[in-house]
């Protein structure tokens, strides 16, 4: 009976999201056929973008593993009570030193794949652990240290990249890695007729499989989740809360760096100036939706996936803009926000039918 | 005379728990009823019915013998029932006048005269002494608490429900108050008061619905019934209110804080060259009034706040500078003031919460991956030892236990540990009967092992009942270390103004 009770707390939040998640497509069908479009088509076309051939889907799934990988990256510091906004500038650094690396570094592809992956992971963590260290020595708050950090990795690359990974044609944009040097996997390429999927996609399989088990298995995962839910009694109980919240931040800033090792290595094979990725914010609707859940994050980052890669062939097919894509993304994330009215609506069914149930007992 | 209010059968299920199981209540016109029971009997839950807040699964209500459906607060109001909330609802910054006409402002233009006219002849009327125009910030609790009975009769009721509504008083205004309930009996009105507080009972009630656990077990008239025959229907079994112990058999030091001083959160020295010692097997009582030091004493020797000057030991251990895991590991165990800010955390199950402080280490866990076998079998037994009740046993949350499981569940965790030196603070505020004595028996049991315990409350009482020891401190600084046997509560009462015995008079 208590194992059902758990299972009923947690399909909670999957019932949450899937209604957030009909909702939001709900207005976008009323956005669509406010200009005119039928929406039916509208939604046709936009799942059809993003799965109807297998290159499709390979590219949905390319996608999606930036945004799983940035989810994971809010997910877990919101479990450690942290907000951690500055996913794109963590990104950054991490797709910086993993371009790099890839310039500059040539060692046999396997032991090479190690050391890519392990710079992005450094580069990300480094700048998640600075604004950790600020929030936990000086109590600076880390919404703002992060949006700090992300302007300092923007410029710092808008300087990095064309004074040292300059490519031959354009001042803005670093050259292209070999593939070779890359993510990508020619056979995966192959097997998905030429699609973007790439070795990033298992990365942040994997990343979902340990964050979890992270949380609910370990000691460390433990004392994080008592520092996010209650510093004070994290305090008494010995747990150190500042080493704590410094951990979070870096590994929530690995997480990120390996995001930027999958867009930059992997979906595409340079860096652009000028430009703050906004899968970094993309990843906070991710998490939300996701309910913070590493399987909940690998599920919305799936769905967002989707609404990203498809959105662009619903533009080519039918009058619809992309933006109408964006708009069901900010509806789903609103009423994700205000889970709470769900929770209370679905509980009211439920005791509705069941008194309805008793009542029909007793006439018997 | 009849009955203004019938709650008739009233059931309410919760996930995994019955709170009202066919409970009847009847209120009869011009009477104080007061509805007694444990915490988590149910009490609350039943007035959050008769309030709109909750709605029964089964059972009818009835105002002057009239069926009544009561789907919200406000339908509550046009019935004329009022509620003064346990935690008062009123903006910090409004005068009281504006609190009280604040969602009945009538026409669109105010008219604050009128209405606080109309407040201060109320207020005249029922002998409250407020005035209308304070802000609510500036003045006391027991004000505040008054301009909550003034909103209820600026609104017409005439069925007032009080929801424990001594927690928060100091012993004058809770004499103020039962003062002002037969003032407005004697006016006409009906009174609920709800409360696990038999003096004040025996003090105000005329008659008494009593429950436990969610079942209705009688309804007594006070003035024929004894406060222990009250306090045993509450509790189910008669309860005792001396503590039952044996002298203590003091062995060697097991805390020893020398010259400590401390500072406090205005930077001055909040515990001045304090030295007290506390052997195996008694209890030191710190007798004090609130805000003399014992925050910062306690905190000093637990490790959450820093020490200016002097040395605390425990079992030959200087711990003076050592943080909070190395102080739990030489066994001090603390059962903290506030509860469910330092004590829980609220959002994690029981099965969490109890291997707070060991989680870290064999068998809870083994090189950082949990041994969940064992942390079930844990919590499952400190569960079941301490009778700690909740909805979905090891797997409820903490922040859904009533206050006396949380409680227990606390103390449970901290007896369990290798407390060698348990310091409680504080450790029966808010609880009922049936959980006091418990608690109280658990602390001299853990005397009796052989155990240090360090006891600090702001309940004379409380300290007299089990203290083998008495510490008073005054200011930060500690008056005098007395044998409860040889004193009494007047001269520690002196003792804590700063009256050291021999001087003064």
């Amino acid at each position: 009976m208590i194992k059902r009770k758990i299972r009923a707390r947690s399909s909670n939040a999957f019932i949450v999201a899937l209604s957030a998640v009909f909702l939001g497509l709900l207005g976008g069908a009323v956005l669509m056929a406010s200009i005119g479009s039928n929406p039916f088509t509208g939604f046709y076309y936009l799942f059809r973008g993003g799965l109807m051939s297998i290159e499709r889907i390979g590219n949905t799934l390319a996608t999606a593993t930036t945004l799983m990988l940035v989810g994971l990256s809010v997910a877990f510091a919101f479990k450690t009570g942290l907000f951690n906004i500055g996913a794109s500038g963590q990104m950054l650094i991490g797709g910086l030193c993993a371009t790099l690396v890839a310039h500059k570094i040539f060692l046999p592809r396997p032991i090479y794949l190690v050391v890519l992956v392990g710079s992005a992971l450094l580069g990300g963590a480094l700048w998640g652990v600075i604004p950790g260290f600020l929030k936990a020595k000086f109590n600076v708050h880390e919404v703002v240290a992060t949006i700090m950090m992300n302007w300092i990795a923007y410029w710092s690359i808008y300087y990095f990249v064309p004074a040292y990974l300059k490519g031959p044609s354009l001042e803005t944009e670093s050259a292209s890695i070999a593939v070779s040097q890359s993510l990508r996997a020619p056979w995966l390429t192959k097997l998905l007729n030429g699609s973007y999927l790439n070795y990033g996609f298992f990365i942040a399989i994997a990343a979902v499989i340990i964050i979890r088990f992270i949380l609910d298995k370990t000691t460390l995962g433990f004392g994080l989740k008592a520092v996010g839910s209650n510093r004070w009694c994290a305090e008494y109980a010995g747990i150190k809360v500042q080493r704590n919240v410094i951990i979070s931040m870096m590994i929530a800033g690995g997480l990120a760096g390996l995001a930027g090792l999958s867009f930059y290595t992997g979906y595409s094979r340079n860096m652009q100036i000028g430009i703050l990725p906004s899968q970094g914010f993309d990843g906070i609707a991710v998490a939300l939706l996701g309910a913070s859940n590493p399987l909940g994050v690998l599920f919305s980052s799936l769905f967002f996936g989707i609404l990203q890669s498809g959105k662009g062939f619903m533009n080519a097919m039918t009058s619809v803009p992309p933006e109408i894509a964006d708009s069901i993304i900010a509806v789903i994330i609103y009423f994700t926000a205000t889970s709470v009215l769900f929770s209370r609506f679905w509980d009211r069914v439920r005791r509705r039918r069941q008194d309805r149930r008793a009542g029909g007992e007793e006439k018997e | 005379m009849g009955y203004v209010i019938e709650m008739l059968n009233i059931r309410k299920e919760f996930p995994g728990i019955v709170a009202n199981d066919d409970v009847t209540l009847q209120v009869k016109e011009g009477e104080i009823h007061a509805i007694l029971g444990e915490n988590g009997a149910g009490k609350s839950t039943l007035m959050s019915i008769l309030f709109g807040l909750y709605h029964a699964d089964r059972g009818t209500i009835k105002v002057r013998g009239k069926e009544v459906r009561v789907n919200n607060p406000n339908d509550a109001n046009d019935l004329g029932i009022g509620m003064v909330h346990q935690h008062f609802q009123l903006v910090q910054n409004f005068t009281v006048t504006e609190n009280i006409i604040l969602g009945k402002e009538g026409s669109f233009f105010l008219d604050r005269k009128k209405a606080s006219k109309r407040i201060a002849a109320l207020s005249q009327q029922y002998g409250l002494n407020i005035d209308p125009d304070m802000i609510i910030e500036d003045i006391s609790v027991g004000m505040q608490q008054r301009v909550e009975i003034l909103k209820m009769l600026y609104r017409d009721a005439n069925i007032l429900i009080f929801d424990e509504p001594t927690a928060v008083l100091t012993p004058q205004e809770i004499e103020d108050l039962i003062q002002i309930m037969r003032n407005l009996v004697r006016e006409g009105k009906s009174i609920i008061l709800i409360t696990h507080k038999l003096a004040e009972i025996k003090a105000v009630a005329d008659r008494c619905t009593v429950i436990r656990r969610g079942k209705l077990i009688g309804v007594v008239e006070v003035a024929d019934t004894s406060v222990s025959k009250m306090a045993s229907m509450m509790v189910g079994r008669p309860v005792s209110f001396k503590v039952d112990k044996r002298p203590a058999q003091p062995g060697r030091v097991i805390l020893e804080v020398r010259d400590l001083s401390v500072l406090n959160n205005k930077r001055l020295l909040g515990v001045k060259e304090f030295t007290l010692s506390v052997r195996a097997g008694e209890i030191v009582g710190i007798a004090g009034v609130d805000g003399n030091g014992q925050t910062e004493l306690i905190e000093a020797i637990t490790g959450l706040r820093p020490i200016e000057g002097g040395a605390v030991i425990v079992d030959g251990n200087d711990i003076t500078h050592a943080d909070v895991r190395r102080r739990n590991e030489v066994g001090v165990g603390h059962i903290p003031e506030d509860r469910q800010k330092r004590g829980l955390v609220l959002e994690s199950r029981l099965y969490d919460n109890v291997a707070i402080k060991e989680y870290y280490h064999t068998p809870f866990s083994k090189r950082g991956i949990l041994n969940e076998e064992y942390l079930t079998e844990y919590a499952q037994e400190v569960v079941d030892r301490f009778d700690v009740r909740s909805g979905e046993g090891i797997y409820s949350l903490a922040g859904k236990l009533s206050g006396g499981n949380q409680q227990k569940l606390i103390v449970g965790r901290e007896i369990s540990g290798t407390s060698e030196l348990l310091i409680a603070v504080q450790p029966t505020r808010g609880l009922d009967v049936g959980a006091i004595e418990y608690i109280h028996s658990q602390l001299v049991a853990h005397r009796d092992k052989g155990h240090a315990v360090l006891l600090v409350s702001f309940e004379l009482d409380e300290i007299f009942n089990l203290s083998d020891r008495i510490a008073v401190i005054f200011n930060g600084a500690l008056v005098d270390v007395v044998e409860t046997g040889k004193t009494d509560e007047e001269r520690v009462g002196l003792m804590m103004a700063g009256i050291k015995a021999g001087e003064g008079r």
